[in-house]
């Protein structure tokens, strides 16, 4: 009893676009880069009371050539600047960032010879998570707009890239 | 306790305790800085003393004074529970002062660290690299002239 069966005799039409699309934003595989507090909140997000997995996004792989949303969730020092990056290059495209919390976008309160002030500077970031650390909530809210961004991405899109 | 650490090191090791300060019942004296491996030696040896632990070992920065750098050794005799601060004054000109690794092993780092935040070199010691900062950085973030934002292009990012 599949798919075929409901159908019947009878076809549907759509475009790649949209079937790739909606295939990728409902399985967005996150690679979580939990380095400070903003860790335990991206858990929690995961867990039964918030549950990510009502959108697709509870398989937290840790390997980045696994994953295709990289969430950076903490402050990131110039020494970790280049694990992030290297973490980063090792996802296989088509990739999105959410830098998640004030430290990973903006240096937050660490302002400081130490700390990267934003990792927009050797990232692309997709989305920014406001919040020291944000609420599960706000992830969620996160992840709804990567959602968004990828149902209006074309395939098109990454093979340009490359 | 006091009296006894005092007479003992004075007997032991005469005109090597610069100074005396005593402050909320804690204990600290001021030491010849070529005579602290020895001193460190002695402190723990003793069996009246016995200070087997080494509770922590940090850099200060006095920024103005002549002999600017301070290197301070936090001891603890665990027979005796008692707490005595050492302290070496450094020159800004002879960064250097002999590590008291071989005596204590908990020093490996807490030296490493001292010599990464404040540029104080420790003769001696088996692996002195930095601690937190990359390999190839060139400045001592702790000493009072480094700017708190760094200096910028010394840490190098990953291309975008």
């Amino acid at each position: 009893m599949g798919l075929e069966s409901a159908f019947g005799n009878s076809f549907i039409t759509t475009t790649i676009d949209a079937v790739v699309s909606w295939a990728r934003k409902n399985s967005l595989w996150p690679m979580p880069l939990g380095i400070s507090c903003c860790a335990i909140e991206m858990m929690s997000a995961a867990d039964p009371r918030f549950d990510i997995a009502r959108f697709g996004s509870e398989v937290m792989r840790f390997s980045p050539r696994q994953s295709d949303l990289l969430i950076v969730a903490g402050t990131v020092t110039y020494k970790m600047a280049k694990v992030v990056r290297k973490i980063y290059d090792q996802m296989p495209e088509p990739k999105w960032v959410i830098s998640m919390g004030a430290c990973a976008s903006s240096g937050g309160m660490f302002r400081s010879y130490s700390v990267v002030q934003g990792i927009d500077l050797f990232v692309p970031v997709d989305v920014y998570v406001a919040g020291c650390p944000p609420r599960p909530e706000n992830l969620l809210n996160a992840i709804l707009a990567i959602r968004e961004k990828v149902e209006k991405s074309s395939v098109l899109d990454f093979e340009k890239k490359q | 306790m006091k009296e006894i650490i005092e007479l003992k090191l004075n007997e032991k090791f005469p005109d090597s305790i610069l100074e005396k300060i005593e402050f909320r019942d804690e204990l600290t004296l001021i030491v010849d800085k070529n005579k602290i491996v020895e001193i460190c030696q002695y402190l723990r040896d003793d069996p009246e003393l016995l200070f087997d632990m080494l509770i922590d070992l940090c850099g200060v920065d006095r920024a103005k004074r002549n002999d600017r750098f301070e290197v301070l050794y936090n001891l603890l005799s665990l027979k005796n529970k008692f707490r005595l601060r050492l302290k070496v004054r450094i020159d800004e000109k002879d960064c250097k002062v002999d590590s008291i690794t071989s005596i204590y092993p908990t020093a490996n780092w807490h030296e490493r660290e001292t010599y990464d935040m404040f540029g104080i070199i420790f003769n001696n010691h088996p692996d002195l690299r930095r601690m937190y900062m990359p390999e190839e950085f060139e400045y001592y973030p702790l000493r009072k002239d480094f700017p708190l934002l760094g200096i910028p292009g010394s840490l190098p990012l990953p291309k975008k």
